[in-house]
């Protein structure tokens, strides 16, 4: 059975059709690459799915159950999480402080939210700046933060909004390698990616989406070769 | 040394009355404390939640009219109209934060002020409740605690005070340190964030709402038994909600102790411009609030106690430093 279910997803705000029937599946443990250009409203399906955003038609369902009409902290607790584009730490706490918010949704005793908060910045490898106050880390870093966070809710699958966006070139391999390692340690995880070498390699399916819709559905060689994938988003530079 | 500090300044809290025999001086401490007890309040949805509310004077008048309400009509002792008021207090706080949670940043403190508003407007036209005249305590002598009323010394009424500051403190306390304390500084940071890692919102705000609107209504009933007087323009005004507002932000916001400093700063201010000027100085201590205000707002935005952490902070480095060109 698939984790997460979505089925006709569409979203609108005012006239603008943002999501328009969009259907996917993720099996657990799979690395499901989200690709298309700005506006195509990949950031509104993390809404949608995540609670953030109700849709105007559609349902998602995660590991049977529906979801469509829950809250996002409900949803979390279903074992979703995800990391926002624009980031968001906890600006005023600090490294632990902030993962230590993802682990209270497991537990209620702030000792044990302590030690669950050090094991999540220890696997992200931010366990030196556990001190440090959120707003005095690098964007790399704050996106490990933010990793670290959402790790700390125990989710089974993981959205992630753009991974390497904004970061040093020299931190995104790190990041790369982050990702990678969750992901053989069997979570789900949907990438929203631009940087197409990396979502390329490390995706198994690629979903594309142009103007709300989704073009394509397949394993990366496929989408590589997909013409409208090309003219909406690759360019013909990528034709293999 | 710190702990001897604090065992210093608890044990001259304690003394002071014996010291200070006369009205005057023990008045400025009970409203210190009052004020300080009220800030603190204040400070558990607004500093620690973000949720910044003007409109904090309607639970400190429904813990003023409750009590008073049970001592005229039931002859209960404000004893058991304290925990009353402080419980309906809670309940009206639930009703009012349904709606008003739903707003955020400005447009909440707008909401919440227009909810003050409507309240005082009520209460001036409920007639059961004494109207815009308002209602006297009954008066019983000789004093006694059962009553709490005491009209031949402020001692008592300065002890009782305390304890209120001193609860509101401890629950501030307890507070900062369980899983409310960080959850709540979350949603103030970020509530979608804290809503996207499982924190539910909602619940969260309408907890941190109820504790302060009941600390604040017991403090409504303490200042009922003190003035033995309430009517809407004393207890429900919008100035009491910002004076509340205004001791904490002076004092610092978020911390335990940022508000009780205010209320040490700002109380003697304003009883000492009404007793040096008069009526002729009218609101004066509200000029000197005001520059205050701005000047913290400008130069020290975390408060009067975000000086005091940064003095310590200097003053660590400077040793520091000298430590190390001696070595």
């Amino acid at each position: 059975m698939s984790l997460l279910t979505v089925s006709g997803l569409t979203k609108r705000f005012g006239g603008v059709v943002a999501n328009r029937d969009i259907s996917f599946t993720v099996r657990p443990g799979e690395l499901v690459g989200v690709i298309g250009p700005n506006g195509a409203g990949k950031s509104t399906l993390f809404d949608v799915i995540t609670g953030f955003a109700r849709p105007d038609s559609g349902t998602v369902h995660v590991d049977g159950h529906d979801v469509t009409r829950l809250r996002p902290d409900q949803i979390c607790r279903l074992g979703v999480a995800r990391t926002f584009q624009k980031l968001r730490p906890f600006h005023g706490m600090t490294t632990l402080e902030n993962v230590m918010i993802g682990a209270f949704g497991r537990t209620n005793d702030v000792n044990a939210a302590r030690r669950a908060a050090w094991e999540a910045l220890e696997r992200v490898g931010l366990g030196d700046r556990a001190d440090a106050h959120a707003r005095g880390l690098s964007t790399g870093q704050r996106k490990r933060l933010e990793l670290a966070r959402a790790l700390a809710t125990g989710p089974r699958l993981l959205l992630l909004d753009e991974v390497t966006g904004g970061v040093d070139p020299g931190a995104i391999p790190g990041l790369i390698a982050l990702v990678r390692e969750l992901h053989a340690r069997g979570l789900a995880l949907v990438v929203i990616e631009h940087n197409m070498g990396v979502i390329m390699d490390i995706a198994q399916r690629v979903v594309a989406l142009q103007l709300g819709e989704v073009i394509a559905d397949a394993p990366p060689a496929d989408i590589m070769r997909d013409q409208r994938v090309i003219d909406a988003y690759l360019g013909e530079a990528w034709r293999v | 040394m710190k702990r001897a500090l604090a065992a210093i300044v608890v044990l001259a809290v304690l003394a002071f009355p014996l010291v200070f025999a006369r009205p005057f001086p023990r008045h400025v401490m009970i409203m210190i404390f009052l004020y300080g007890a009220l800030a603190t309040a204040w400070n558990v949805l607004a500093g620690y939640c973000g949720q910044i509310s003007l409109g904090h004077a309607v639970y400190f008048g429904i813990g003023a009219y409750t009590s008073t309400l049970l001592i005229r009509e039931a002859a209960l002792t404000p004893w058991l109209g304290m925990p009353a008021g402080a419980a309906l207090a809670v309940l009206v706080s639930q009703v009012i934060g349904y709606p008003v949670f739903r707003l955020r940043g400005h447009y909440f403190a707008i909401a919440t002020i227009g909810v003050g508003e409507i309240v005082q407007t009520l209460f001036i036209n409920w007639d059961w409740a004494g109207g815009a005249r308002g209602l006297f305590v009954p008066i019983k002598r000789p004093d006694s605690l059962l009553n709490l009323q005491f009209h031949e010394s402020k001692a008592v009424y300065y002890y009782i005070a305390l304890g209120l500051l001193a609860l509101a403190l401890g629950v501030t306390h307890w507070l900062e340190r369980s899983r409310r304390g960080y959850v709540f500084r979350a949603i103030r940071e970020d509530q979608d964030a804290a809503a996207s890692v499982g924190v539910h919102v909602a619940r969260e705000k309408h907890v941190a709402i109820a504790v302060s609107a009941a600390l604040t209504a017991l403090g409504g009933t303490f200042w009922a038994q003190y003035v033995l007087f309430i009517d809407p323009e004393s207890v429900f005004p919008l100035s009491l909600s910002i004076l509340i507002s205004l001791v904490a932000v002076l004092g610092g916001v978020g911390s335990l102790w940022g508000p009780v400093l205010g209320a040490a700063i700002l109380v003697p201010l304003s009883e000492g411009t009404r007793v040096l000027l008069g009526g002729t100085g009218k609101a004066l201590d509200l000029v000197i609030y005001g520059a205050l205000i701005m000047l913290i707002a400008v130069f020290q935005p975390s408060g009067v106690i975000g000086l005091a952490r940064r003095f310590r902070r200097d003053r660590r480095q400077a040793t520091g430093a000298a430590q190390a060109s001696s070595a």
